[in-house]
């Protein structure tokens, strides 16, 4: 069994471990990073700790998000490089799932999705993609 | 054996231990210069009695053993039966390092060595046999207080030699020289052996804890600065005062607590008269280290982070800086070197100046090595300045080879000190004298945590710059800033009384895509003057903002890889403003030039680096017959316009009052004599009314080469693609796709004679 926390990137549904989530927070200001690449949004302030956004549509090379709506911040654990946000359109429910739903990603995925994607929790009518938080930071400065 | 499998006893005596050693290495430095400190032996003879107590507790015969003489001899030492000479000093630091090695062995091997110590040990009870020193006479205490003066005591021994049979005291008692309970207290100091323990007045905090308090107190000033902000905009008489008051306690509480982090520099330097003296000893040398502003305090984390690139720098002196004593006297120097540690705060930092009277740095060796290493090109070597050749040093393409020890001398692992030093917001350089010596300067910050920093903005963002690298500021009104900023072939330029200062754009340096508008829809142009790696150079910035003190935070991983940041901070609405690294900056915008140029180990990068590292800034000017030619801006000192009508001739030689005295001008067609053209005149038809006048200053003497126009300055790769015979021309060069003509100025002006005892080798004082 695993909880897990999802969010909507898009017309995705994704989700991470609960272990990995620090906590989730309404949009917050930002502060922009130039000469950055654009996957990273800007710096927040989470009562004092300085937090790097990154914008999952970016990242996953989805349209941009419509003008007018702001994103949330789903904030990961800080590990020894500092602590992260992710940009998501909406959060979803914690949903508790066994493991025989789990399966790898196909071979036929590629591109980023393929580093970001660990696999899919198979649910009655859609799939929960579930996203390796440790490549994220990787691939953020990725060009 | 692995941790878990250590006796917690065995474990805590470990600690407790190598604590208590530590501080002995302090205090036998300090000994060796009052071998007489009661305080401090004691101090020794406890740490040493304490260990042999709880070794033969535990059941470790050797150390009891080692521990048992050495306790012996230092009890004596307390007692003042013997007086500390040198012999004992090093006995007693081979038992210490003993001690440790014993130690060592028990927490990795879980039991004594098989070293045999009894050599030691006989060393240290033979020494235990050597005279009786006297107790501290009273007189001397009294002179040492200041209660008499060394006459008075001597008229008092004068009067016991000729029959007073009353203690020197009373005679003075008597005479009225002193009172009675100034001699009661020398008496019992005499008797006594320690004053007031340090125990009673100091404890011992967990520096975790004390970096935490940190991260609070940082929390408080953010905390703080926002409520202060809130209340400048909703004024409420008790609101502000209660505001102020929080103000005024958050600064004086902030200030406590970075100093409770603040330590002695000395702890660190302590260390390093072992490190000479082992070190002079195996190279046969003599050496006095000299220390002043010992208590020079900075904080606990930057002591850590500066003590290796301290220590290489002493050891490299004593290596290769400081000769043998055949050599020295040969030289007509004292046989023994003296190395000077000084360190003394200065606007905001700390400077440790390291300087010894050595050999120095060698110029044309590092030249050679340089030039063979490819760190610089034939070209740069003939120009460049011997200060710039022997901070050459620090450069990467130094370090790795061993053989630069016996080539060049200092060197080896160089420019990991630099960037140990730089990597902690300090810098470094080095003056030398050859065959004088050599002074190594390193400034570094006081604390990172907090720094003063100024703000700027360009649109929507603030910036913040550390007030470090800010020299001053420059407000150009509209008008002022078409006249000033010359901008020639994209590179601007703004006459800072008289001296070109580069201009670099915070909107186009960063990319923000607004370069136009700045200039457009503003009516005033600010220009932050800042120096990295020592050069100067103007930050363009649409709006400056006041200076406030900011809590410095690490950036993510992610953002490592872009240089221009040294972090982020937290302003007081909340915002997070980036905080910019000024010499990262001053490196992206190309702003430093050729041999300062620091080499990067990022192998990756080696081909562009090195394509980077061939290039000079030129200043490019139109000559007579409308030529194009260039000289290195590093000659420039000034670029003056004087009236046609203020120059004056002396003899054949045209001249114009500058500063105070006459400053010879050159016509380019003079020295070339291709290249003359018609005279000018200050009349008739095409009259001049100003001439512009590019000013060189070697040797601090001034000459000023006459130029038509001055066009632009640029960078570009010093490759002389067609050498020349003629005199006075370096060669030809393609700047901008149009051939140029390298004028060798310091060439001309030799050749002209035009400043007494011209200098061979010349220095370019920018």
């Amino acid at each position: 069994m695993r909880q897990l926390c999802t969010f909507y990137v898009d017309d995705l549904y994704l989700g991470v471990g609960v272990d990995k989530v620090q906590e989730v927070i309404r949009y917050q200001r930002m502060t922009g990073i130039p000469l950055t690449s654009n996957k990273i949004e800007g710096l927040i302030n989470l009562r004092g700790q300085i937090v790097t956004a990154i914008d999952m549509r970016t990242m996953l090379q989805l349209p941009q998000r419509p003008e007018g709506k702001l994103p949330m911040n789903v904030i990961l654990h800080a590990d020894d490089g500092g602590a992260l946000s992710l940009l998501v359109d909406e959060i979803g429910d914690v949903l508790e799932l066994e493991d025989a739903r789990f399966e790898r990603p196909p071979e036929t995925l590629q591109g980023v999705a393929r580093e970001l994607i660990r696999g899919a929790y198979k649910l009655e009518n859609k799939l929960l993609l579930i996203v390796n938080s440790d490549k994220i930071r990787t691939e953020s400065v990725a060009a | 054996m692995s941790e878990e499998e250590v006796d917690p006893i065995v474990g805590e005596f470990l600690i407790e231990s190598y604590e208590n050693l530590d501080q002995l290495d302090q205090d036998f430095v300090t000994l060796e210069e009052q071998p007489t400190n009661r305080d401090i032996l004691s101090g020794i003879f406890r740490t040493i009695h304490t260990i042999k107590g709880t070794s033969g507790f535990l059941g470790y015969s050797k150390l009891e053993a080692l521990t048992h003489v050495g306790e012996n001899l230092l009890s004596k030492l307390r007692d003042g039966e013997l007086v500390l000479v040198e012999e004992m000093t090093t006995a007693l630091l081979a038992m210490v390092d003993s001690v440790r090695e014993i130690l060592g062995s028990i927490e990795t091997a879980g039991s004594e060595p098989e070293t045999n110590y009894d050599e030691l040990a006989a060393t240290l009870s033979r020494l235990l046999d050597a005279e009786p020193e006297q107790k501290p006479r009273v007189g001397d205490i009294l002179i040492e207080e200041g209660k008499a003066t060394p006459e008075d005591i001597a008229a008092a021994v004068a009067g016991q030699d000729t029959g007073d049979e009353r203690p020197i005291g009373q005679i003075l008692v008597g005479e009225g020289v002193v009172a009675q309970k100034d001699v009661s207290k020398a008496l019992s100091k005499q008797v006594s052996s320690k004053g007031q323990s340090a125990a009673d007045s100091s404890i011992r905090v967990d520096v975790g804890l004390l970096d935490k308090l940190m991260n609070l107190v940082g929390e408080l000033v953010l905390a703080r600065n926002q409520i202060v902000q809130f209340t400048s905009s909703n004024a409420e008489a008790e609101l502000v005062n209660a505001s102020q008051r929080l103000s005024m306690i958050t600064s004086e509480l902030q200030e406590g607590v970075m100093k409770t982090r603040m330590q002695p520099i000395g702890t660190v330097w302590n260390k390093l008269p072992r490190v000479v003296r082992d070190l002079s000893v195996s190279c046969h040398k003599k050496i006095n280290v000299e220390m002043e502003g010992k208590e020079t305090e900075l904080d606990k984390s930057l002591i850590e982070a500066i003590k290796d690139p301290l220590t290489h720098i002493v050891r490299n002196a004593v290596d290769h800086g400081i000769e043998t004593p055949e050599v020295r006297v040969a030289a007509g120097k004292p046989e023994e070197g003296t190395m000077l540690l000084h360190a003394f705060h200065e606007g905001g930092q700390v400077n440790i100046v390291i300087s010894d009277d050595g050999g120095g740095i060698p110029v044309e060796k590092v030249k050679a090595k340089a030039l063979e290493k490819g760190v610089i090109t034939p070209e740069q070597a003939e120009s460049m300045a011997d200060r710039d050749v022997q901070n050459l040093v620090f450069n990467a393409g130094f370090s790795t080879a061993a053989e630069v020890t016996n080539i060049s001398g200092r060197g080896v692992g160089m420019d990991v000190v630099r960037s140990n030093i730089e990597k902690i917001g300090g810098s470094v350089e080095v003056q030398s004298t050859e065959g004088v010596g050599s002074t190594f300067k390193i400034k570094i910050p006081l604390t990172l945590a907090i720094v003063p920093a100024l703000i700027v903005s360009n649109g929507g963002d603030r910036f913040a710059i550390p007030q470090v690298n800010l020299v001053e500021l420059v407000r150009l009104d509209r008008g002022g800033a078409v006249n000033n900023i010359e901008k020639v072939h994209g590179t601007p330029v703004y006459r800072l009384r008289g001296k070109l200062l580069p201009l670099v754009y915070l909107d186009e340096v960063l990319e923000l895509g607004r370069g136009s508008e700045v200039e457009d829809e503003t009516d005033s142009l600010n220009i932050v003057v800042l120096v990295a790696d020592n050069r100067q150079f103007g930050l363009v910035v649409s709006d400056i903002h006041d200076s406030q003190e900011i809590v410095v935070r690490p950036l993510g991983k992610e953002l490592k890889e872009v240089d221009v940041y040294a972090g982020a901070t937290i302003m007081g609405d909340g915002q997070v403003a980036l905080i910019i690294d000024i010499l990262g900056m001053a490196q992206r915008a190309g702003m430093l030039s050729t041999e300062r140029d620091r080499a990067r180990v990022d192998h990756q990068d080696d081909d562009s680096q090195l394509e980077k590292g061939d290039r000079e800034t030129l200043l490019v000017f139109r000559g007579p017959d409308d030529s194009r030619m260039a000289i290195p801006l590093s000659l420039v000192t000034r670029l003056e316009e004087f009236q046609w009508s203020t120059i004056e001739r002396s003899g054949t030689q045209s001249v114009v009052q500058y500063r105070d005295e006459i400053m010879p001008l050159i016509e380019i067609g003079d020295a070339l004599p291709e290249r003359r053209s018609t005279p000018r005149s200050g009349e008739g038809e095409g009259a001049v009314e100003t001439v512009h006048v590019v000013v060189y200053s070697p040797e601090g003497r001034s000459v000023g080469l006459v130029v038509e126009e001055i066009l632009d300055i640029v960078e570009s790769s010093m490759d002389v693609q067609r050498p020349s015979s003629r005199l006075g021309v370096m060669g030809s060069v393609v700047l901008e796709e149009r051939v140029t003509e390298l004028l060798d100025l310091p060439g001309i002006v030799e050749s002209l004679n035009l400043l007494p005892e011209p200098e061979p080798q010349q220095s370019a004082e920018a």
